[in-house]
Protein backbone atom coordinates (compact mmCIF):
# COMPACT_ATOMS: atom_id res chain seq x y z
CA UNK A 1 0.00 0.00 0.00
CA UNK A 2 1.28 3.46 -0.83
CA UNK A 3 2.38 5.76 1.95
CA UNK A 4 3.19 9.45 2.19
CA UNK A 5 6.87 10.09 1.43
CA UNK A 6 6.75 13.50 -0.25
CA UNK A 7 3.89 15.86 -1.07
CA UNK A 8 4.08 14.52 -4.65
CA UNK A 9 2.25 11.46 -3.34
CA UNK A 10 -0.92 13.54 -2.95
CA UNK A 11 -2.86 15.41 -5.63
CA UNK A 12 -4.33 18.83 -4.82
CA UNK A 13 -7.78 17.25 -4.65
CA UNK A 14 -6.54 14.60 -2.23
CA UNK A 15 -4.92 17.29 -0.07
CA UNK A 16 -8.20 19.22 0.06
CA UNK A 17 -10.22 16.12 0.81
CA UNK A 18 -7.86 15.06 3.65
CA UNK A 19 -8.06 18.60 5.09
CA UNK A 20 -11.87 18.33 5.00
CA UNK A 21 -11.66 15.00 6.86
CA UNK A 22 -9.37 16.69 9.40
CA UNK A 23 -11.88 19.50 9.89
CA UNK A 24 -14.62 16.98 10.70
CA UNK A 25 -12.30 15.10 13.06
CA UNK A 26 -11.60 18.18 15.21
CA UNK A 27 -14.04 17.26 18.03
CA UNK A 28 -12.46 13.78 18.12
CA UNK A 29 -8.96 15.28 18.35
CA UNK A 30 -10.19 17.56 21.14
CA UNK A 31 -11.48 14.54 23.05
CA UNK A 32 -15.12 15.68 22.87
CA UNK A 33 -16.26 12.69 20.85
CA UNK A 34 -14.91 9.15 20.92
CA UNK A 35 -14.76 7.69 17.44
CA UNK A 36 -12.87 4.38 17.26
CA UNK A 37 -12.42 4.32 13.49
CA UNK A 38 -9.02 2.65 13.78
CA UNK A 39 -9.85 0.08 16.46
CA UNK A 40 -7.73 -3.03 15.99
CA UNK A 41 -5.10 -1.17 13.96
CA UNK A 42 -1.52 -0.75 15.14
CA UNK A 43 0.83 2.12 14.30
CA UNK A 44 4.59 1.48 14.48
CA UNK A 45 6.42 4.62 15.61
CA UNK A 46 10.00 4.42 14.34
CA UNK A 47 11.88 7.53 15.38
CA UNK A 48 15.58 7.11 14.71
CA UNK A 49 16.24 10.67 15.82
CA UNK A 50 14.68 12.88 18.48
CA UNK A 51 11.13 14.05 18.05
CA UNK A 52 8.61 15.42 20.51
CA UNK A 53 5.66 16.82 18.60
CA UNK A 54 5.65 14.52 15.61
CA UNK A 55 5.99 11.31 17.61
CA UNK A 56 3.51 12.36 20.33
CA UNK A 57 0.94 13.68 17.87
CA UNK A 58 1.05 10.46 15.84
CA UNK A 59 0.54 8.51 19.04
CA UNK A 60 -2.29 10.78 20.18
CA UNK A 61 -3.94 10.66 16.75
CA UNK A 62 -3.88 6.87 16.71
CA UNK A 63 -5.23 6.55 20.27
CA UNK A 64 -8.00 9.14 19.79
CA UNK A 65 -9.23 6.94 16.93
CA UNK A 66 -9.17 3.79 19.07
CA UNK A 67 -6.00 2.37 17.53
CA UNK A 68 -2.83 1.30 19.27
CA UNK A 69 0.84 2.21 19.00
CA UNK A 70 4.11 0.31 19.34
CA UNK A 71 7.32 2.29 19.65
CA UNK A 72 10.86 1.58 18.56
CA UNK A 73 11.93 3.24 21.80
CA UNK A 74 15.35 4.72 22.30
CA UNK A 75 17.61 4.01 19.33
CA UNK A 76 20.51 3.55 21.75
CA UNK A 77 18.89 0.49 23.27
CA UNK A 78 17.29 -0.97 20.12
CA UNK A 79 18.69 -3.40 17.59
CA UNK A 80 19.79 -0.42 15.46
CA UNK A 81 22.76 0.08 17.75
CA UNK A 82 23.82 -3.49 16.99
CA UNK A 83 24.16 -2.51 13.34
CA UNK A 84 20.81 -3.67 12.01
CA UNK A 85 20.06 -2.27 8.56
CA UNK A 86 16.98 -0.14 8.00
CA UNK A 87 15.79 -2.85 5.61
CA UNK A 88 15.83 -5.49 8.36
CA UNK A 89 14.23 -3.18 10.94
CA UNK A 90 11.42 -2.45 8.49
CA UNK A 91 10.93 -6.15 7.72
CA UNK A 92 10.36 -6.78 11.41
CA UNK A 93 8.10 -3.80 12.19
CA UNK A 94 6.17 -4.37 8.97
CA UNK A 95 5.11 -7.71 10.37
CA UNK A 96 4.00 -6.22 13.68
CA UNK A 97 1.98 -3.24 12.47
CA UNK A 98 -0.58 -1.92 9.97
CA UNK A 99 1.16 1.40 9.27
CA UNK A 100 4.52 2.95 10.15
CA UNK A 101 5.45 6.54 11.04
CA UNK A 102 9.17 7.10 10.68
CA UNK A 103 11.82 9.75 11.21
CA UNK A 104 15.39 9.04 10.18
CA UNK A 105 18.57 11.14 10.03
CA UNK A 106 19.43 9.94 6.51
CA UNK A 107 17.79 11.55 3.48
CA UNK A 108 15.83 9.11 1.34
CA UNK A 109 15.24 6.76 4.28
CA UNK A 110 11.45 7.07 4.03
CA UNK A 111 11.35 6.09 0.35
CA UNK A 112 13.78 3.27 1.11
CA UNK A 113 11.54 2.04 3.92
CA UNK A 114 8.48 2.23 1.67
CA UNK A 115 10.24 0.12 -0.96
CA UNK A 116 11.09 -2.43 1.74
CA UNK A 117 7.66 -2.49 3.41
CA UNK A 118 4.20 -3.84 2.63
CA UNK A 119 2.43 -1.43 4.98
CA UNK A 120 2.21 2.31 4.26
CA UNK A 121 5.04 4.53 5.54
CA UNK A 122 4.32 8.04 6.81
CA UNK A 123 7.46 10.12 6.44
CA UNK A 124 7.99 12.05 9.67
CA UNK A 125 11.21 13.60 8.36
CA UNK A 126 14.20 12.15 6.50
CA UNK A 127 17.43 14.11 6.96
CA UNK A 128 17.07 17.48 5.25
CA UNK A 129 14.60 15.89 2.83
CA UNK A 130 10.84 15.99 3.35
CA UNK A 131 8.32 16.28 6.16
CA UNK A 132 4.93 15.94 4.44
CA UNK A 133 2.80 15.25 7.53
CA UNK A 134 4.04 18.56 8.95
CA UNK A 135 3.05 20.18 5.65
CA UNK A 136 -0.46 18.76 5.96
CA UNK A 137 -0.88 20.29 9.42
CA UNK A 138 0.63 23.55 8.16
CA UNK A 139 -1.84 23.63 5.27
CA UNK A 140 -4.67 22.85 7.69
CA UNK A 141 -3.60 25.78 9.89
CA UNK A 142 -3.39 28.13 6.91
CA UNK A 143 -6.78 27.04 5.63
CA UNK A 144 -8.32 27.42 9.07
CA UNK A 145 -7.11 31.02 9.23
CA UNK A 146 -7.70 32.15 5.66
CA UNK A 147 -10.44 29.80 4.47
CA UNK A 148 -8.38 28.94 1.40
CA UNK A 149 -4.91 27.87 0.29
CA UNK A 150 -4.66 29.49 -3.10
CA UNK A 151 -3.13 32.81 -4.00
CA UNK A 152 -1.69 33.68 -0.58
CA UNK A 153 1.53 35.57 -0.01
CA UNK A 154 3.74 33.50 2.28
CA UNK A 155 7.09 34.45 3.83
CA UNK A 156 9.26 31.49 4.80
CA UNK A 157 12.05 32.70 7.08
CA UNK A 158 15.14 31.44 8.88
CA UNK A 159 16.97 28.23 8.05
CA UNK A 160 15.66 27.32 4.61
CA UNK A 161 18.64 25.17 3.72
CA UNK A 162 18.36 22.43 6.30
CA UNK A 163 14.73 22.93 7.31
CA UNK A 164 12.82 20.02 5.80
CA UNK A 165 9.47 21.49 6.88
CA UNK A 166 9.95 24.47 4.57
CA UNK A 167 11.05 22.22 1.69
CA UNK A 168 7.83 20.21 1.70
CA UNK A 169 5.66 23.26 2.45
CA UNK A 170 7.05 25.39 -0.37
CA UNK A 171 6.35 22.58 -2.86
CA UNK A 172 2.76 22.33 -1.68
CA UNK A 173 2.13 26.09 -1.60
CA UNK A 174 3.48 26.39 -5.13
CA UNK A 175 0.88 23.90 -6.30
CA UNK A 176 -1.83 26.12 -4.85
CA UNK A 177 -0.47 29.20 -6.61
CA UNK A 178 0.89 30.98 -3.56
CA UNK A 179 3.49 33.69 -3.85
CA UNK A 180 6.61 32.71 -1.89
CA UNK A 181 9.18 34.96 -0.25
CA UNK A 182 12.27 33.16 1.06
CA UNK A 183 13.94 35.27 3.75
CA UNK A 184 17.18 33.76 5.00
CA UNK A 185 20.86 34.45 5.59
CA UNK A 186 23.03 33.62 2.55
CA UNK A 187 24.47 30.55 4.23
CA UNK A 188 21.02 29.09 4.86
CA UNK A 189 19.30 29.82 1.54
CA UNK A 190 16.78 27.43 0.06
CA UNK A 191 18.73 24.71 -1.85
CA UNK A 192 19.16 25.67 -5.51
CA UNK A 193 17.56 22.45 -6.78
CA UNK A 194 14.39 23.19 -4.81
CA UNK A 195 14.17 26.76 -6.12
CA UNK A 196 14.71 25.37 -9.65
CA UNK A 197 11.96 22.80 -9.12
CA UNK A 198 9.57 25.43 -7.81
CA UNK A 199 10.18 27.86 -10.66
CA UNK A 200 9.87 25.01 -13.17
CA UNK A 201 6.40 24.46 -11.70
CA UNK A 202 5.53 28.09 -12.30
CA UNK A 203 6.24 29.36 -8.79
CA UNK A 204 6.55 33.03 -8.06
CA UNK A 205 9.59 33.04 -5.76
CA UNK A 206 11.53 35.97 -4.30
CA UNK A 207 14.75 35.35 -2.36
CA UNK A 208 15.86 37.99 0.13
CA UNK A 209 17.96 38.45 3.26
CA UNK A 210 15.47 40.96 4.63
CA UNK A 211 12.62 39.48 6.64
CA UNK A 212 10.90 42.77 7.38
CA UNK A 213 10.58 44.48 4.00
CA UNK A 214 7.56 42.44 2.85
CA UNK A 215 5.98 41.79 6.25
CA UNK A 216 3.12 44.23 5.59
CA UNK A 217 1.95 42.39 2.47
CA UNK A 218 2.19 38.87 3.90
CA UNK A 219 -0.77 36.60 4.64
CA UNK A 220 1.43 34.01 6.37
CA UNK A 221 4.84 34.36 8.03
CA UNK A 222 6.43 30.96 8.59
CA UNK A 223 9.39 31.22 10.98
CA UNK A 224 12.03 28.51 11.52
CA UNK A 225 14.85 28.08 13.96
CA UNK A 226 18.37 29.03 12.99
CA UNK A 227 20.70 26.55 14.64
CA UNK A 228 23.96 27.64 16.20
CA UNK A 229 25.84 24.59 14.94
CA UNK A 230 25.35 25.67 11.31
CA UNK A 231 27.82 28.53 11.84
CA UNK A 232 31.60 28.46 12.10
CA UNK A 233 31.69 30.83 15.09
CA UNK A 234 29.26 32.15 17.66
CA UNK A 235 29.69 35.83 16.73
CA UNK A 236 28.56 35.13 13.19
CA UNK A 237 25.56 33.18 14.50
CA UNK A 238 24.54 35.96 16.90
CA UNK A 239 24.78 38.55 14.12
CA UNK A 240 22.82 36.51 11.59
CA UNK A 241 20.19 35.05 13.91
CA UNK A 242 19.45 38.55 15.23
CA UNK A 243 18.14 39.59 11.83
CA UNK A 244 15.47 36.87 11.87
CA UNK A 245 13.68 37.60 15.12
CA UNK A 246 10.10 38.73 15.38
CA UNK A 247 8.95 40.97 18.20
CA UNK A 248 5.39 42.25 18.71
CA UNK A 249 6.67 45.72 17.80
CA UNK A 250 7.51 44.47 14.29
CA UNK A 251 3.90 43.64 13.60
CA UNK A 252 2.47 47.14 13.32
CA UNK A 253 1.10 47.76 9.87
CA UNK A 254 0.77 44.09 9.03
CA UNK A 255 -2.48 42.67 7.65
CA UNK A 256 -5.23 42.08 10.18
CA UNK A 257 -5.51 38.40 9.31
CA UNK A 258 -1.80 37.70 8.83
CA UNK A 259 -0.74 34.61 10.78
CA UNK A 260 2.65 33.69 12.23
CA UNK A 261 3.54 30.02 12.20
CA UNK A 262 6.51 28.01 13.47
CA UNK A 263 7.08 24.23 13.42
CA UNK A 264 8.55 24.53 16.98
CA UNK A 265 10.63 24.22 19.04
CA UNK A 266 11.47 27.92 18.90
CA UNK A 267 14.45 29.50 20.58
CA UNK A 268 14.65 33.29 20.16
CA UNK A 269 13.18 33.77 16.70
CA UNK A 270 9.71 34.60 18.00
CA UNK A 271 9.70 36.81 21.09
CA UNK A 272 7.09 35.82 23.73
CA UNK A 273 5.52 39.26 23.20
CA UNK A 274 4.14 37.88 19.91
CA UNK A 275 2.31 35.03 21.68
CA UNK A 276 -0.56 37.22 22.79
CA UNK A 277 -1.11 38.94 19.46
CA UNK A 278 -3.92 37.84 17.13
CA UNK A 279 -1.25 36.78 14.63
CA UNK A 280 0.29 33.97 16.69
CA UNK A 281 -0.80 30.55 15.47
CA UNK A 282 2.09 28.26 16.38
CA UNK A 283 0.44 26.59 19.35
CA UNK A 284 -2.77 25.90 17.39
CA UNK A 285 -0.50 24.65 14.63
CA UNK A 286 1.12 22.17 17.02
CA UNK A 287 -2.33 20.96 18.11
CA UNK A 288 -3.36 20.62 14.47
CA UNK A 289 -0.64 17.99 14.16
CA UNK A 290 -3.02 15.59 15.87
CA UNK A 291 -6.03 16.22 13.67
CA UNK A 292 -4.05 16.31 10.40
CA UNK A 293 -2.36 13.03 11.30
CA UNK A 294 -5.69 11.47 12.28
CA UNK A 295 -7.01 12.26 8.81
CA UNK A 296 -3.83 10.91 7.18
CA UNK A 297 -3.89 7.68 9.20
CA UNK A 298 -7.50 7.07 8.15
CA UNK A 299 -6.76 7.84 4.50
CA UNK A 300 -3.70 5.60 4.26
CA UNK A 301 -5.40 2.76 6.11
CA UNK A 302 -8.35 2.98 3.74
CA UNK A 303 -10.81 3.96 6.49
CA UNK A 304 -13.44 6.47 5.45
CA UNK A 305 -14.09 9.37 7.80
CA UNK A 306 -17.90 9.65 8.15
CA UNK A 307 -19.56 12.78 6.73
CA UNK A 308 -21.45 13.31 9.96
CA UNK A 309 -19.36 12.49 12.96
CA UNK A 310 -21.49 13.40 15.97
CA UNK A 311 -24.06 10.57 15.86
CA UNK A 312 -21.51 7.89 15.00
CA UNK A 313 -19.56 7.98 18.25
CA UNK A 314 -21.56 9.73 20.92
CA UNK A 315 -20.37 12.55 23.11
CA UNK A 316 -18.14 11.88 26.08
CA UNK B 1 40.14 9.36 -42.10
CA UNK B 2 37.91 6.42 -42.89
CA UNK B 3 36.29 4.09 -40.42
CA UNK B 4 38.14 1.14 -42.03
CA UNK B 5 41.46 2.88 -41.46
CA UNK B 6 40.65 3.29 -37.75
CA UNK B 7 39.69 -0.32 -37.46
CA UNK B 8 42.95 -1.45 -39.03
CA UNK B 9 44.94 0.02 -36.17
CA UNK B 10 44.19 -3.26 -34.41
CA UNK B 11 43.49 -6.57 -36.08
CA UNK B 12 39.98 -7.60 -36.95
CA UNK B 13 38.52 -10.01 -34.42
CA UNK B 14 36.90 -13.30 -35.33
CA UNK B 15 34.30 -13.39 -32.59
CA UNK B 16 33.43 -10.87 -29.91
CA UNK B 17 32.35 -7.26 -29.43
CA UNK B 18 33.50 -3.93 -30.87
CA UNK B 19 32.56 -0.82 -28.89
CA UNK B 20 32.86 2.24 -31.11
CA UNK B 21 32.18 5.96 -30.65
CA UNK B 22 33.52 6.14 -27.12
CA UNK B 23 34.39 9.78 -26.25
CA UNK B 24 38.15 10.31 -26.38
CA UNK B 25 39.87 9.34 -23.18
CA UNK B 26 36.94 7.35 -21.77
CA UNK B 27 38.02 3.88 -22.93
CA UNK B 28 39.62 2.99 -19.59
CA UNK B 29 36.46 4.05 -17.79
CA UNK B 30 34.37 1.97 -20.15
CA UNK B 31 36.47 -1.10 -19.30
CA UNK B 32 36.06 -0.24 -15.64
CA UNK B 33 32.28 0.08 -15.99
CA UNK B 34 32.12 -3.29 -17.70
CA UNK B 35 34.28 -4.77 -14.92
CA UNK B 36 36.82 -5.75 -17.56
CA UNK B 37 39.73 -3.78 -16.17
CA UNK B 38 40.84 -6.43 -13.69
CA UNK B 39 38.91 -9.62 -13.98
CA UNK B 40 38.64 -10.37 -17.69
CA UNK B 41 40.66 -13.25 -19.17
CA UNK B 42 39.75 -12.65 -22.83
CA UNK B 43 41.97 -10.55 -25.14
CA UNK B 44 40.99 -6.86 -25.16
CA UNK B 45 42.39 -4.29 -27.64
CA UNK B 46 41.94 -0.59 -27.21
CA UNK B 47 42.69 2.40 -29.39
CA UNK B 48 42.44 5.92 -28.05
CA UNK B 49 42.14 9.36 -29.65
CA UNK B 50 41.68 8.16 -33.22
CA UNK B 51 40.07 10.59 -35.69
CA UNK B 52 36.30 10.45 -36.03
CA UNK B 53 34.08 12.33 -38.46
CA UNK B 54 31.26 12.58 -35.97
CA UNK B 55 33.17 13.16 -32.75
CA UNK B 56 36.51 14.70 -33.79
CA UNK B 57 38.40 12.00 -31.94
CA UNK B 58 37.20 8.85 -30.24
CA UNK B 59 38.24 5.64 -28.51
CA UNK B 60 37.44 2.09 -29.67
CA UNK B 61 37.53 -1.17 -27.73
CA UNK B 62 37.54 -4.70 -29.14
CA UNK B 63 36.79 -7.61 -26.84
CA UNK B 64 37.46 -11.07 -28.23
CA UNK B 65 35.31 -14.11 -27.59
CA UNK B 66 32.77 -12.28 -25.52
CA UNK B 67 29.42 -10.84 -26.56
CA UNK B 68 28.23 -7.91 -24.46
CA UNK B 69 24.59 -7.99 -23.42
CA UNK B 70 22.23 -5.03 -23.76
CA UNK B 71 22.23 -4.68 -19.96
CA UNK B 72 26.02 -4.46 -19.86
CA UNK B 73 26.00 -1.93 -22.66
CA UNK B 74 23.40 0.21 -20.91
CA UNK B 75 25.84 0.65 -18.02
CA UNK B 76 27.88 2.86 -20.32
CA UNK B 77 25.20 5.56 -20.51
CA UNK B 78 27.10 7.69 -17.99
CA UNK B 79 30.43 7.89 -19.87
CA UNK B 80 29.70 6.95 -23.47
CA UNK B 81 26.04 7.66 -24.24
CA UNK B 82 26.73 7.65 -28.00
CA UNK B 83 28.61 4.35 -28.02
CA UNK B 84 27.74 1.85 -30.73
CA UNK B 85 28.33 -1.83 -30.31
CA UNK B 86 28.80 -4.47 -32.96
CA UNK B 87 28.71 -8.16 -32.13
CA UNK B 88 31.16 -9.95 -34.39
CA UNK B 89 30.74 -13.57 -35.42
CA UNK B 90 33.09 -15.18 -37.95
CA UNK B 91 34.66 -11.81 -38.79
CA UNK B 92 31.37 -10.15 -39.73
CA UNK B 93 28.92 -7.94 -37.91
CA UNK B 94 26.16 -10.21 -36.69
CA UNK B 95 24.29 -7.67 -34.57
CA UNK B 96 24.34 -3.93 -33.85
CA UNK B 97 23.30 -2.38 -30.56
CA UNK B 98 23.03 1.12 -29.14
CA UNK B 99 22.65 2.22 -25.54
CA UNK B 100 19.08 2.34 -24.36
CA UNK B 101 18.50 4.51 -21.34
CA UNK B 102 15.30 3.52 -19.62
CA UNK B 103 13.46 5.36 -16.87
CA UNK B 104 16.10 4.39 -14.34
CA UNK B 105 19.78 3.53 -13.99
CA UNK B 106 19.75 0.60 -11.60
CA UNK B 107 22.70 -0.87 -9.69
CA UNK B 108 25.35 0.82 -11.81
CA UNK B 109 26.41 3.63 -9.47
CA UNK B 110 25.76 4.77 -5.93
CA UNK B 111 24.13 8.16 -5.18
CA UNK B 112 26.76 10.87 -4.62
CA UNK B 113 25.00 12.56 -1.69
CA UNK B 114 26.92 11.81 1.50
CA UNK B 115 23.80 11.65 3.71
CA UNK B 116 21.72 9.43 1.42
CA UNK B 117 20.37 6.24 3.01
CA UNK B 118 22.11 4.21 0.28
CA UNK B 119 25.59 5.23 1.54
CA UNK B 120 25.35 2.39 4.08
CA UNK B 121 26.91 -0.47 2.07
CA UNK B 122 24.97 -3.04 4.09
CA UNK B 123 21.56 -1.78 2.97
CA UNK B 124 20.43 -4.39 0.44
CA UNK B 125 17.94 -2.59 -1.86
CA UNK B 126 18.97 -1.64 -5.40
CA UNK B 127 20.78 1.62 -6.11
CA UNK B 128 18.32 3.51 -8.30
CA UNK B 129 18.79 6.77 -10.17
CA UNK B 130 15.81 8.22 -12.01
CA UNK B 131 16.40 9.59 -15.50
CA UNK B 132 14.98 13.15 -15.50
CA UNK B 133 16.53 14.23 -18.82
CA UNK B 134 18.39 12.49 -21.62
CA UNK B 135 20.32 15.15 -23.54
CA UNK B 136 22.14 16.03 -21.43
CA UNK B 137 21.71 13.15 -19.05
CA UNK B 138 20.06 14.34 -15.80
CA UNK B 139 19.79 11.86 -12.95
CA UNK B 140 18.23 12.03 -9.50
CA UNK B 141 18.44 9.51 -6.69
CA UNK B 142 15.18 7.57 -6.36
CA UNK B 143 15.50 7.66 -2.56
CA UNK B 144 16.91 11.04 -1.49
CA UNK B 145 15.89 12.96 -4.63
CA UNK B 146 19.25 14.74 -4.96
CA UNK B 147 20.40 15.67 -8.48
CA UNK B 148 23.61 13.86 -9.41
CA UNK B 149 26.88 15.34 -10.64
CA UNK B 150 27.89 12.98 -13.46
CA UNK B 151 31.64 13.51 -12.94
CA UNK B 152 31.36 12.58 -9.25
CA UNK B 153 28.99 9.76 -10.06
CA UNK B 154 31.55 7.96 -12.19
CA UNK B 155 33.71 7.70 -9.07
CA UNK B 156 30.84 5.81 -7.40
CA UNK B 157 30.69 2.80 -9.71
CA UNK B 158 29.38 -0.32 -8.08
Amino acid sequence: MAGLITMDDLSNDEIQSILEDAERLLPVAEGKIYLPLLQGKILGNLFFEPSTRTRMSFETAMKRLGGDVVNLGDVKTSSVVKGETLFDTIQMVDGYTDIIAMRHPRQGAAQYAQDAARVPILNGGDGAGHHPTQTMLDLFTIKQAHGRLDGLKVILAGDLRYGRTVHSLSHALTRFGCELIFASPKLLRMPAEIVEDLTAHGANVVETEDLFSSLEEADVVYMTRIQKERFADEDEYTKVAGAYKLHASNLEGTKEDMIIMHPLPRVDEIHPSVDKTRHARYFEQAFNGVVARMALLCRLLGVKVPEDISPAGGEL
Amino acid sequence: MSQEHNMRRVTAIRNGTVIDHIPSGQAMRVLEMLNMNKTTSVPVSMVMNVPSKKMGTKDIIKVEDRELTQDELNRLALVAPEAHVAIIRAYSVAEKMTIQIGEEVTNVVRCTFSNCITTNPREPLAHRLRVMGREPLVLRCHYCGRPQDLEKLIGNLL
